[in-house]
This record gives C-alpha cells, structure tokens and sequence, in this order.
C-alpha cells in the first residue's frame, strides 16, 4: 500500500477491482464503511462476481476475468477525451511532459523492438530524448506529438466505451456511470482509493493492471493524498516483511538489485545500480545505492567484508537467468535440482498445475518440509484416494518434516500490508518438539558450517566467516536480528560538511538510512527499515495509538517503513507552493523553513519549493511515470487476452495472432501444449478466497472447517440449466490439465456476459480445499490453473483460465 | 508491556472498591463463594499479531502457566487487540477461530522422515534430522557449486538447490534465513510474495 490502512477512513470514492476485501480483508475493509458512514464517501466494485464487497457497494458492475486493462485503458480515454484530469498535478509531477525517442512505436499490438522468437521487447527506443547534458527533454506545453501526454492520448484513443463494452462484458452505461464517479476526483481537493489484491497480480498481464490504475490516479492527482494511493491488500500477515526482506532470487534485502553474470566486478556493479538524475536539482534517491549495498555485506560478513576485497561482492552468487518460483519448478521437472526446501510453503496446493508440481517433486533427491503444518505438499508421495493418485513405491524423494512454531510461539516483527512493523511477542512454547524459524535455520546452518570446517568442501569461505554475532549461536534472537536489520555505526559516523562533527557514536544504533555509508563504517540488513531500532530503542514495539491529525496516522504506534513515513510520496499532497491540495486533509506543507505536517516528510526537509525538488524521489525523473521504460511488456499497458481465453483473438487487434496474449509473457517448452482452447473448454474460471478460510492453513483448524467444510464451486443460473446442474449437485471441472470434484453452489451472484457476439459464463473455483487437513478431503484447485505467469513478476494465471463442467 | 488481566482486575477493584461492583450484584461474598476464579483472571495476556492476512490484527494471546521451565504455558483464549489501531478489538471468522489453528491436531510435533519408496513416516531425533538433512546438502553443493562461469567470471552459485521461504515467518527469521542462503550461494529462492 502507499498508504494504510485506517487512512482508507479519508478517501471520497473507494474503488474495488482486482479483489474483495469484505471477504479477503475483512478488519481493514470496516475504513471502507468508516469513510462511507463519517464522509459520505462511495463504493465502486468491479468484479466478475457479485461478492460481499459488492453487496455494500453504492455501484457494483460486472466484468469478464482477465479483461481489466480493457476497462481501465476506456478510463483512461474518458478522463483525457472530457479533461478530467488534475492539469497541475500531472504537469509538473508526472512524465507527462517527457519527449520519447522517435524510434518508438505501437504497431497493432505490438511494441517497437518485438523480437518474436524470444517473446521479449529490445526497449531501446522506449526511452527519453536527451539533451547534452544527459537530462531528459520536456515539452511543458504537452503539445508535442513525441511527448508522453499526447502518445498516451493516442494510445488509449482506441479504448472507446463500445469496444470497452464489448471485450469486457460489463454493460456501457455502467462503465460510463463509473467513469463518472472517477473523474470527480480530479478535483484536487477529491481522492479516490484504490483497494486490489490478487484479482490483478495473478493475471499473465498482472502488473499492467496495477500500472493502469496507477496511471488513473496520477492523472486524477490522487497520489500521495491521504485518502488516495494504490493499496495493494497483500497476503500473509508478514508477505510484506518477507517481501522488503527480499527472500527471492531477484533482490537482496532492501530491493537492492542481485548481481548476475553481467556484474563481473563490485564497481561494475555498483555503477550500473547508481542511476543519475535524469532532471536538474532532483534527490534521484538511488544514488545512494553503494551505501545501502556496502552496508548489507558489513551485516553478512562483518570483518571479512574490507574495501580491498569489495566488501566480499565475489562471495554474493550471481543469478544466470531467472529463479523465480515457476522457472524453479520448471528446472525440478527436467531434472536440473537436487535438493528442496519449503519453509511455510505449501507448492503442491498453491503453484499452478498441480501435476506438473507433484512431478517435479518426485524428481528431487531430498525435500525438507518446515512447517508447523503437515500440508499437502510433504505428503505429495503418498497415496491419498482420488486426490493423489500416486505409487508411493515409484517416488524415490527422501522427505523430512521439521516442526516449526506458530505466530504466537515466537516473537518478532511483522509488515502489516500499509508497511507498518508491529512487535508482538511469545505467549508459549510450541507444540512437542517445534521449534522457531531462526532456530531452525541456524541448526541447519551452524551444522554445515561445522562440516566445511572440519571436512573441507566446495567455496567453504562465505560459509565459515558469514558474520553470526549472536549471544547464543543456536538461537539468534529477534531482538539482535532486528538490531542487525536496522543498522549501526561500526566506526564513528561524521558530518561529510564538517568531519570534527560525530553524528553516530561507534557501536550505535543509526537513526536511519540517511546515516549508512558506502566506506564500510556502518553495517545494516535492509536500508529501508533503518532507524527502526534506533538508540531510542525498538520502534516496532511502540503501541501509542494517539492521533492528533484526525487522519489516523499513529506516528508513534510501530514503525512504518521509509523512515516511519505513513503515506508515500506525500509531497504530492500539496501543490508546486508547497500548499495541501485539500486544506481540510493536510499530510505536509511548506512552513517557509522546512516541510512539516502530519507525516515524515518524503522530501529533503529543506528543500524550499522554488528549488522544485519533485516528489517521486526514488525516481532519477524525480516525477511519476505515465510512460514506463523498464516494464517487460509495454510503457503503455495493453490489453492482451489470458492464455487461456473464451475469444479467437484479441478484440483490439483482431488480425494479428502475435497479439492476441501478452507477447513478452514467458511460456516454457512444453506448457504452451498444455493450454486448452474455447472449443473443447468454453468457460472461464476464477480462483477466489473465503472470508471462513485463509489460504490452506485454516483446512486444518477446526472452527474453520465447521463453517466452510467442503469444496464447491460457484456458477450462474444460466449456466446451471444449460446444464442440467442443481444446487448441491456433486460436479466435474475440467481443464487441459487434470480435474476437481466438488459440489455445485448456484447463484445470481455470477451472470454470463456478453462478450465480443457471444455468450461467456464464468465459474467461481474457492481455493481452500486439499488432502490433509480437518475439512473434509477434497481436489487441490490448482490442478486445474495453467502453468504461465505476469511478463514482469511471473505470478502465475490463477484468475482467468477455460474448464468445461459436467455432473460427476 | 504484558498486564495480566489479574493485575488489570485488581488495579479495578482497588478504584471501584466494593461500590459498582456489589450493586451488580457481585458481593465479596458472593465472590468468595465461587467455586473458581475465572480462567481469564489467572492467565497471562500476550500483545500478538494475527498471522493469516496483511491487514495484520492486533490479538491478545491468553495463557495459563507464566512461561517459565516449570509452568509451561499453555494457550487458552485469543481475542482482538482493542488499542490496536486497525482492527480496533475485531477479528473476522478467520482470526476468530485462531485458538484452533493453535491446537490443530495436524501440528507437527517432532521431526520425522519418509525414506525413498517408503509409504510411511518415520519418527526421528532432530539431532539425526540435522544430520541427514545437512549431509544430502554438501553432498549436492559440493557436486554441483560452480565457482566460475564458462567465461571464467566468478559467479560462486549453488543453483540445484531451491528453497521457498515463508510469509508466515516474521521479518527477523526471513532476514536470516536470507542471510543464510544467500551464504551458502544460492539462488533459487523464492517467497509466497511471489504468488
């Protein structure tokens, strides 16, 4: 979220698309009824299904799985085509007024550098024309047809309400009603919010989804308001923390870019990640890259991490191509892996395709299940009726499953989706012999490095001097990682304007980020949750709800990272003067001195307006970008059909075949087969969440599976009696892939739509459901959901694939 | 940081007296009569966090037994944290039937193995769990590690090892299970974030 959540309670318009968080996110959606009740604010939801979030909506409006951008590409359109866009706002902090290279194109559905072979994009004429200095070329007029507010226009000019209507379903006049309401927030003083969860990541077009409506926002000025933003409403309790702890191939903790084989030298690296500013006078806040680098490896390796060696950069490994976790189960399946571990993690019932997952790990030599859970995943090799059908005398996988602790057998920090870190502490032991995550790694880890002591091996030397400093090595303790995490000074940190002025006393905890240096003086995990412990202590454990904004920012209840920051990109609360565009909302304004106000500045505190530093600091630009150089797929977001999709081509581009699914997407060597088609299977399914289940833990807590205690699936009335279908009939779903059986739901809350001159229905698949657990045994979803995921974040196509249905 | 809700009532009772208390009713005698106090009254409260969604709910674990070695707590009651700022004191269905995610009899309790072909699991020690796991995981990285790249760039990956890392973890154990892998060099790591 770029905002949080009880900063939902200020918006004007919330707008629910891509999720439905009376169900997923119940206890966050109640600052949706709040902002309804206190300031008459609207619900919009958008949805394929009539959901609970709907059912409280002041406007619900049907859409086909999978066409969002579609939709939101028409919004777009409508807001430029009537002028309803915040001209200040975009003019001076967006890339509105950037002039793009003449080399770019968009030629029927296809970007200019398309190379079809290896399904990606050469983006080099996707880039700003530069002038001498290397400063990027504006056109403050927005009157050049090379800048990026007139190419955008052009682009979305084809997104007409008819053919919005008619690749999406939804009905014209409620996607005009709609528009509507959106575009009365270009008033500066209105916000919209914008609430989405996984009903847009998991599409292969996952990312642009969120881009558009982005883009929707910066145009309607709605970044950086209290009330406004885009809130992704995430998953786990800690999928954030995990996420800023980087515990995935491409970054190392911070975001911090991984090297791969192209970095050959630590400079070599180091210069590519250090961007510069690519407007005069802008913070371009990555410069600060080496100190954020320099300072993780003094946390991995302490001593043995000296500028000579390039602070042990050779020890990082480098990446070779993509490890993400569909790419990691593809090696599994032709054999490339040896060994696995699922820590918290249950692939077999939450990766796509299911029997390519149970494959893959039959393949492996050894497979270590952490878990507090005995999940569906550690017992892949077992027997388990129709549900896994499988010899466990063929599996020759050696399997172990450790018993890990629970949330509250343990203490420690977790990232709440508005990036605020709460403290909660161990209120018992876990169950037998559990033991918590650290614990468990450390056993594992301090035993390998026990045998590459004593026996030697492979590159034992960022085993033996990875930096363990903890009082009891078996058992590193939160409070020491959480120190390690934060930061602190290991010589004395000195004012670079006067060198005789300490700012961080040797052995201190730093402040926060602003303190790191690139000479290996400081030491610290993650540069964004600098500061969180500080010589004042954990911040994450501060529990003072006061609130004397009235706007719910809680600045002393835990710590929200950047910097205790609330509200991203809050210097776009207030206008070029340093004035809040809502007076009655203010999160920051100019004083004459300094930027002050209800949130951490996202500013240098001095910087005065007429120095026009822009807001989005972590941008060389230092504006937001409407036209993206670095997406996979396209600046502009396109729309591009699922994989698996009801229609013979792609409406916007109805001849050409390379268009018709997003032409960057990543399909590999086999899966492509593995697709089904709209004649052997003509509906759409969706895969959702129950408000009585999360995930597949809750299958096995009894309460849960009392209330919800067997698989079903929803469909349309229409549907049910083409086909013969009852409610509480036993049915068959079938994909290209495999089958599920579960009992039929029949609902209104589903329609079929009229799509491109045909009839499309959807089918509502709930995810929850598997082998193990105290609900009654059931199929894995995912054995039906293609294996083939976003250009950009590779989040598996759970929402928009074809079934057929028959009565089992 | 953690007040037991015995301390909590007798904070109340010291202000109220035997005032509001005994016109509801509630007597001294009438106390004194019970059979036993009530459980919330001797249980230790515990500031905790829900761990299913990240709009992250503020919880109050209830627990019998102080923590220490020879008075095991036991978990009893979980509730909404009612200072939390977001929730305000709710939970959904999920959050609500936390205590049974708790004590779901599908709790690992010890360490086990299911060997190669075999149909069932076994009981082990961690000690023997450690061992064997850590044993397959040098063998593997000592056969596969690559140090140098075809061009003779170092590259120093172990890359026929995977892991996918938990979401349910809180930030300091992902730290460190980061710090660990990225250690042992390597790279196919991957989190739920993810999907």
């Amino acid at each position: 979220m770029t905002n949080h959540w009880v900063d939902i309670k200020n918006t004007d318009l919330a707008i629910i698309m891509g999720g439905n968080a009376a169900e997923a996110h119940p206890c966050g959606f109640k600052w949706v009824i709040e902002a309804k009740k206190e300031r008459k604010a609207k619900l919009v939801v958008v949805d394929p299904r009539f959901t609970r979030s709907a059912s409280v909506a002041d406007f619900y409006a049907p859409i086909r799985a999978g066409s969002d951008i579609a939709f939101l590409g028409g919004v777009i359109n409508y807001l430029m085509t009537n002028d309803k866009i915040h001209h200040d706002y975009v003019k001076n902090y967006t890339n509105a007024a950037f002039l793009i290279d003449e080399g770019f194109k968009f030629d029927d559905g296809l970007f200019s550098g398309y190379n079809a072979e290896k399904r990606s994009y050469d983006k080099s004429t996707w880039s700003y024309q530069k002038d001498k200095d290397g400063y990027a070329m504006v056109d403050e007029t927005l009157q050049s047809p090379n800048c990026v507010f007139q190419l955008m226009k052009k682009h979305y000019s084809r997104y007409t309400p008819e053919l919005v209507s008619k690749v999406t379903g939804t009905p014209k006049e409620d996607f005009l009603r709609i528009c509507g309401m959106i575009a009365e927030t270009a008033a500066p003083n209105k916000t919209m919010t914008v609430l989405y969860a996984l009903g847009w990541t998991e599409h292969t077009v996952g990312s642009q989804n969120i881009r558009t409506m982005a883009m929707i926002q910066l145009l309607l000025g709605n970044m950086g308001m209290a009330g406004g933003g885009i809130n992704a409403l995430r998953g786990h309790a800690n999928v954030q923390g995990i996420t800023d702890m980087c515990l995935y191939s491409e970054v190392l903790p911070g975001y911090l870019s991984a090297p791969t084989d192209a970095d050959k030298t630590h400079e070599e690296y180091l210069a590519k990640r250090t961007p510069k500013a690519l407007r005069p006078g802008q913070m371009n806040f990555p410069q600060n890259f080496p100190k954020w680098f320099n300072s993780l490896m003094k946390a991995f390796y302490g001593n043995a991490a000296t500028k000579e060696n390039g602070f042990c950069y050779d020890w990082v490994p480098k990446k070779d191509g993509a490890y993400d976790a569909m790419d990691i189960f593809e090696r599994m399946h032709q054999g490339k892996m040896t060994g696995f571990a699922c820590q918290g993690f249950n692939p077999l019932a939450s990766m796509a395709n299911k029997r390519k997952i149970g494959d893959a790990l039959a393949k492996l030599k050894y497979l270590v299940i952490i878990d507090p859970l005995a999940t569906d995943t550690s017992e892949f090799w077992k027997h388990h009726g129709e549900f896994n059908e499988v010899d466990a005398s063929k599996i020759q996988t050696e399997v172990f499953r450790l018993p890990a602790n629970l949330f509250a057998e343990d203490a420690g920090s977790f990232t709440n989706s508005g990036r605020v870190a709460q403290w909660h502490w161990k209120a018992a032991d876990g169950p037998g012999e559990s033991k918590g995550d650290s614990e468990i790694m450390a056993a594992l880890f301090l035993r390998l490095k026990e045998l590459y002591a004593k026996d030697g091996g492979k590159f034992p030397d960022a085993i033996l001097n990875l930096a363990w400093p903890y009082r009891q090595p078996a058992k590193p303790a939160p409070e020491e990682l959480l120190m390690e995490i934060s930061g602190k000074a290991l010589a004395d940190v000195t004012d670079p304007a006067d060198k005789t002025k300490v700012l961080v006393k040797a052995g201190d905890q730093v402040p926060g980020f602003a303190l790191l240096r690139d000479d290996g003086s400081t030491s610290c995990g993650n540069w964004i949750y600098g500061g969180c412990w500080s010589q004042a202590g954990n911040l994450t454990a501060r529990r003072d709800a006061s609130d004397p904004s009235g706007l719910g920012q809680t600045l002393n209840w835990g710590f929200s990272w950047p910097a205790n920051r609330r509200i991203l990109y809050n210097r776009a609360s207030a206008d070029m003067a340093g004035k809040p565009w809502d007076p009655k909302r203010p999160v920051l304004r100019w004083t004459g001195t300094a930027w002050g106000g209800n949130d951490i500045p996202d500013m240098r505190p001095n910087a005065a307006p007429d120095e026009k530093v822009m807001p989005f600091i972590m941008a060389p630009e230092g504006v937001a970008r409407l036209f993206s150089p670095i997406m996979a797929d396209g600046p502009f977001p396109e729309h591009y059909e699922p994989f698996e999709s009801p229609l013979d081509s792609n409406p916007f581009h109805p001849g050409n075949a390379k268009a018709k699914s997003n032409p960057a997407a990543r399909v590999f060597k086999g899966d492509m087969d593995s697709f089904g088609t709209a004649k052997d299977f003509p509906y759409v399914a969706t895969t959702y969440r129950l408000v009585e289940h999360f995930h597949f833990w809750t299958k096995h807590a009894h309460i849960n599976a009392v209330l919800q205690p067997e698989h079903f699936v929803e469909i349309g009335e229409a549907l049910a009696k083409e086909k013969g279908i009852q409610a509480g009939d036993r049915v068959k779903v079938r994909s290209n892939r495999g089958h599920i059986k579960a009992v039929a739901v029949v609902t209104k809350r589903i329609r079929a739509l009229e799509v491109d001159g045909k009839k499309v229905h959807t089918i509502g698949i709930p995810l929850h459901f598997g082998f193990k657990g105290v609900t009654k045994p059931g199929y894995i979803t995912n054995t039906l959901t293609p294996f083939v995921g976003d250009a950009n974040s590779q989040t598996p196509e759970y929402k928009a694939f074809l079934v057929n249905i028959e009565k089992a | 940081m953690q007040v037991t809700r015995r301390q909590f009532f007798k904070i109340c009772s010291a202000g109220l007296g035997g005032s509001s208390i005994a016109m509801l009713g509630y007597s001294p005698t009438a106390a004194l009569a019970e059979v036993r106090e009530f459980k919330l009254a001797r249980a230790t409260e515990t500031r905790n966090m829900c761990p299913y969604c990240s709009v992250s709910c503020g919880v109050l674990a209830y627990s019998i037994g102080d923590k220490s070695k020879n008075a095991k707590a036991e978990i009893i009651h979980i509730e909404g944290d009612p200072d939390n700022p977001v929730n305000r004191g709710t939970l959904c269905p999920k959050g609500a039937g936390l205590l049974d995610m708790v004590h779901s009899p599908n709790r690992l309790k010890y360490p086990e193995v299911r060997e190669p072909g075999s149909n069932e699991w076994k009981r082990i020690s961690w000690d023997e769990a450690i061992a064997r796991i850590t044993k397959h995981m040098k063998a593997d990285r000592d056969a596969n590690f690559i140090e140098k790249n075809a061009e003779g760039t170092t590259v120093n990956r172990w890359n026929t090892f995977g892991f996918l890392a938990s979401s349910a973890a809180a930030n300091e154990p992902g730290y460190l299970t980061s710090k660990i892998l990225r250690g042992l060099g390597v790279v196919a790591l991957d989190t739920q974030a993810r999907i």
